[in-house]
């Protein structure tokens, strides 16, 4: 029985995906689970498998295609059996992704000069916005429902409506008056510079501005910063990796990963989403991984990080990376975390602010250990330290809370026999 | 029917032998024309063109009349809502009274304050009150400013029986003895307030005992009896000016409506108010200008159509007055207004200026 | 600049205006004799006598209406009534009476009388401890002013004694000792005009009297948190003056309407409403009031203290505005 393979959506928003590369040829035997194609998204690329076992009977788009998700794209049969080819695939999109799954928002009204009313309510009720941010918007143009509000309430203010009309591609500037005739003066010939080029953008660029911008504009983020004692951490994680020998190396990034994992199930506010209408808590812990890549960053998540001894983390965390940096990333690898941990440590930052990834409530960064001056029972001594900034969503968390957290967080790395036995 | 209370030293030589017969006759006009007056605004009143309230005098004219004949023009005169006789007593025009019953613009109050609100600054006096004993304060300070600026002036306060029980009442009479002024205290006992019978409302009914809780001197005299009251009026009007305080008179009388035009009179028998109406104080003074001062009838007939002629022109003058314009509304609320003093001026900007289409 | 208390402003006040007018006088109980009730009127018998500084019975609503029939026949009377919790008793004369001489009668009387009363609380317990002057402010006829400051404490006394319409003003107890400069001789504080006692930028306290020192404390503490409020003290609340607070509002963006009045129903309401109405595409907010919590003055300090408003409410209140 024939099956069509479509375009499969390997991430809650994808929308579209490109066709890199064939990895089987027409004709060829595939068995399921084999990897069929090489497909681009936003963030990576992905090897995509096979979901049936037989012949590839056709290929329906070819290699370089940008499709929708769910359209069709090859055909999967046995050897004999005679197939049709489906009708052509709709029109290739150019052009950036839409950023949500949602049905694209109505372009913005434009300004209209008769009365305006309240702008119509979208579907399920009216937008809350302060009179003077609806006059504000109004007088932009712009459609009050595109607007994430800040209020009490998720009202939309004046501040809401500031940010929004900032972070939009700001207008072309006016062009310069035309300048009174100068009086003729020789001028210098003037020495030749280069003239700035364009660059062109990556889908993960463009997908990492996207999210980054969302993320600053609607999550209202405050910071909390601890300086941990690393002394115990770094002893243990010798001895440990002594013992481990050649079975893994564990790392610190690992012990910080298992560290805020347990902290997390003392805290669920910072395992949860903000949501309109509430918020979501998330019972799995998954601990995303943030990994750096020559286009950019991307997160990997380990999963159930609170139930797993620090060298099964040791072990996971390294191939998830290794997939990532070789762009073989799974769906999986990448969706699903519900705080993150960014580690700048081996660049020597001593200390580092990161940007919430949407939804999750929250992300860690965390600077290198350092050797620094500290008084130890009145004496000065050498001290080994890390500093650790939590990035947190007001509307989900406060400051105490946070505090509180990395509290949790520093008891399990200053007393590390918490992470080997809990 | 009078009695004296305590401390009446003010009993001199009575003055009303000493009218002469052009004032007598002057009397009985005025009582006339009240009478009149009344009359014809009540039934003006049943066909709708006068509104509110109508408390009318009917009865009572020889109080009014002999009361304020004992004032002079500079002296102050301040009375309770009943005060159509008073107002015209003190000479105020029957027809910017009929007029502002009418709740025209050349009512004597433009219209502003209707049957309980007559007043003329011209002829000082101050009002028409519809807060029952509300006034006797007033008058009391009108009595200590008049002493205080040198001024020889007297005030008469007129009030009902009712208003003697009221907390005000007290209070006024406290401090006009206090404060030594010339103030004339005039109740109208009419044995009712309202439908309340003075036995039921007062545990002392003999109101003129009443002042002397005020330590002031006070007498009853006989309401129906213009002659009396003029006489008794006089001299406590004297007895003020001369600087000896406050003095109290209580005038019997009898009104021969309800309290007001609206008022079906349930709370008295019918043969009381015929038996009062035997002593109407107009007929009682039309005998004495007849017996007493041989004056014909015939002449006293001419003064009833006289009157009866004045008053056609006061219901025409009522009849025929505009309202006020509707863009005097505001006017009168402040002697000095300042900044919104209407109120809130944005509003009534965008209020009077929308058609509301 | 001469620096004096409110109290010795509205002395001043009375002094002047009695030297310059004879036909100024004071009356009320315990003004004489005694001193005065709060020593706003002490010297004074003994400088003027007591013909001109005037004992009265207790009988509130004789103070009034006695004042008011003097005011009619010519005289300048400031009857003073000793708080306003007694001022009930004096309502009829007030309300019926003076407010509207001059209305019933077509314009033939003018009122030109000054009623002078403190309100304050101090655990002097439900009935000597409230706040009436939205009774006043209700009433067309009547002008009511309460001053926050030395300055327009002599200055609003001077002019209602000045004025042809029946003026009350009220004078907080707890603000008797406050010092503030006061120039010397004539001059004049008008009636109707609010006034910016403090230039802001994030939000707009409306307000006066005792609210108004606190409102401006409570700009301080916020100062020092990098919130800078602007403060309208509206001095007189009939007729109310809201211009200026539109214009600030229109600046802020937020308002927050502070007296201390029970809250609901006061002069508080009004201003808040107008607000809503006239500046109301300028609001990120919505209005706020701040007030006394609904609760007859108890007794006890902490009781007393924690139904009334203090600058730290006036803080809190702007912070959430701010949210």
């Amino acid at each position: 029985m024939a099956t069509t393979v479509t375009m499969p959506k390997m991430g809650f928003d994808m929308v579209e995906g490109k066709l890199l590369r064939w990895l089987k040829k027409v004709g060829e035997p595939v068995k399921a689970g084999e990897p069929l194609a090489e497909i681009e998204t936003e963030k990576v690329n992905i090897e995509f498998e096979a979901p049936a076992s037989g012949v590839l009977k056709a290929v329906l788009i070819e290699e370089g295609t940008t499709v929708p998700v769910g359209t069709p794209i090859a055909i999967i049969a046995a050897p004999d059996e005679p197939v049709e080819a489906p009708a052509a695939a709709p029109a290739v999109r150019e052009g950036p992704p839409l950023p949500t799954p949602a049905p694209g928002a109505p372009p913005p009204p434009a300004p209209a000069p008769a009365p305006v009313g309240a702008p119509t309510p979208p579907p399920g009720g009216r937008v809350k916005a302060s009179p003077l941010a609806r006059r504000l918007a109004r007088e932009a143009g712009i459609d009050l429902r595109e607007i994430p509000g800040t209020g009490p309430g998720g009202r939309v203010v004046k501040r809401d409506v500031d940010r929004y009309l900032q972070a939009r591609a700001p207008a072309a500037a006016p062009p310069p008056p035309p300048a009174a005739a100068p009086i003729p003066t020789p001028a210098p010939a003037p020495v030749p510079t280069p003239a700035p080029t364009a660059v062109p953008v990556s889908p993960l660029r463009q997908a990492i501005a996207r999210r980054m911008t969302v993320s600053k504009q609607t999550a209202p983020h405050f910071y909390v910063t601890v300086e941990v004692d690393m002394d115990e951490a770094m002893a243990w994680r010798a001895r440990i990796n002594e013992a481990l020998g050649e079975r893994g190396k564990v790392t610190v990034n690992d012990m910080v990963v298992k560290a805020a994992a347990l902290a997390l199930r003392e805290f669920p506010a910072l395992r949860s989403s903000y949501q309109e209408g509430g918020i979501v808590r998330h019972e799995a812990i998954h601990i995303g991984i943030a990994v750096a890549l020559e286009e950019g960053l991307i997160t990997v998540v380990l999963r159930d990080a609170d139930r797993k001894p620090l060298a099964q983390i040791a072990r996971e965390s390294k191939e998830l990376v290794e997939r990532a940096r070789s762009g073989k990333v799974r769906p999986e690898d990448i969706e699903g975390s519900v705080f993150t941990v960014s580690n700048l440590g081996m660049f020597d930052v001593e200390h580092f602010i990161a940007i919430i990834n949407p939804p999750e409530a929250a992300i860690m960064a965390v600077g290198s250990v350092r050797e620094v001056p500290v008084v130890k029972n009145g004496q000065l001594a050498i001290g080994q330290r890390m500093k650790v900034t939590v990035s947190a969503d007001h509307r989900v968390t406060d400051g105490a809370e946070v505090a509180r957290f990395l509290q949790a967080f520093r008891r399990y790395l200053e007393n590390p026999l918490l992470l080997l036995v809990e | 029917m009078s009695g004296r209370g305590k401390g009446n030293a003010a009993k001199a030589a009575a003055p009303a032998a000493a009218l002469d017969v052009a004032t007598k006759l002057s009397f009985y006009r005025q009582m006339v024309l009240i009478r009149r007056f009344e009359e014809l605004s009540r039934i003006a009143y049943q066909q709708g063109k006068i509104a509110g309230f109508l408390h009318l005098y009917i009865g009572e004219e020889a109080v009014a009349v002999g009361a304020i004949a004992a004032l002079r023009p500079e002296d102050h005169l301040i009375t309770h809502y009943r005060d159509h006789g008073h107002a015209i007593a003190r000479g105020l025009d029957p027809r910017v009274l009929m007029a502002e019953l009418y709740g025209k613009v050349t009512g004597c109050s433009r219209g502003r304050g209707g049957s309980m609100h007559f007043a003329s600054r011209e002829h000082n006096f101050w009002g028409g009150h519809a807060i029952v004993g509300g006034h006797l304060p007033m008058a009391v300070g009108l009595g200590f400013a008049a002493r205080y600026l040198g001024e020889p002036r007297v005030v008469m306060a007129i009030f009902g029986d009712a208003a003697t029980d009221i907390g005000e009442f007290y209070e006024a009479l406290n401090m006009a003895a206090l404060w030594k002024t010339p103030v004339v205290f005039l109740c109208e006992n009419n044995l009712y307030g309202m439908g309340v019978a003075i036995e039921k409302a007062s545990a002392v009914t003999e109101v003129y005992k009443k002042a002397c809780m005020a330590n002031i001197p006070a007498e009853r005299i006989d309401g129906m009896d213009v002659l009396a009251v003029y006489e008794a009026a006089t001299r406590a009007v004297e007895w003020a000016r001369a600087g000896n305080g406050p003095y109290f008179l209580e005038a019997l009388c009898y009104r021969f409506q309800g309290h007001s035009v609206a008022d079906p009179e349930l709370y008295r028998t019918k043969e009381e108010v015929e038996q009062w109406k035997q002593r109407d104080p107009i007929q009682r003074f039309r005998r004495h200008l007849i017996e007493v001062e041989g004056i014909p009838e015939a002449r006293l007939d001419a003064i009833h159509e006289e009157v009866e002629r004045e008053m056609e022109e006061v219901m025409r003058f009522a009849e025929e007055s505009p309202d006020p314009p509707l863009e005097e509304l505001y006017d009168f609320i402040y002697a000095n207004p300042v900044g919104d003093w209407r109120g809130d001026e944005r509003f009534l900007r965008l209020w009077d200026q929308s058609s509301g289409s | 600049m001469p620096v004096m208390t409110i109290r010795e402003a509205i002395r001043q006040a009375l002094r002047e205006e009695m030297q310059r007018d004879r036909r100024v006088f004071i009356m009320g109980e315990d003004v004489g004799a005694y001193g005065g009730t709060y020593a706003v009127t002490r010297g004074l018998y003994e400088e003027f006598g007591e013909e001109r500084v005037r004992d009265t019975p207790i009988a509130e609503s004789a103070i009034v209406g006695v004042a008011l029939g003097a005011a009619l026949g010519g005289l300048r009377p400031v009857a003073e009534i000793m708080t306003i919790n007694f001022i009930l008793l004096a309502l009829d004369q007030i309300v019926n009476h003076a407010a509207k001489m001059s209305y019933m009668f077509g314009g033939q009387f003018k009122v030109p009388l000054v009623i002078r009363v403190p309100a304050g609380w101090g655990q002097l317990a439900a009935t000597h401890s409230q706040t009436f002057e939205v009774y006043f402010a209700y009433v067309p006829g009547l002008k009511v002013v309460y001053p926050g400051t030395p300055y327009d404490a002599k200055g609003m006394l001077k002019a209602a004694l000045r004025d042809e319409d029946p003026v009350i003003y009220i004078e907080h107890t707890a603000l008797y000792p406050v010092r503030g400069e006061v120039p010397d001789g004539d001059y004049v504080v008008p009636i109707g005009k609010s006034e910016i006692k403090r230039v802001g930028r994030d939000c707009t306290i409306v307000t006066y009297g005792r609210m108004l020192q606190a409102s401006l404390q409570a700009a301080e503490q916020l100062a020092r948190e990098g919130i800078e409020v602007e403060v309208v003290d509206l001095r007189t609340l009939r007729p109310l003056d809201m211009e200026p607070v539109y214009e600030s509002v229109a600046k802020t963006h937020r308002a927050l309407v502070v007296t201390e009045e029970w809250r609901s129903f006061g002069v508080g309401a009004e201003v808040a409403a107008r607000i809503q109405e006239h500046a109301f595409d300028e609001l990120d907010a919505p209005v706020m009031r701040l007030g006394s919590r609904e609760v007859p003055l108890p007794y006890n300090k902490h009781h007393e203290r924690a139904v009334l408003p203090w600058p730290e409410d006036v803080v809190k209140a702007v912070k959430l505005l701010l949210r």
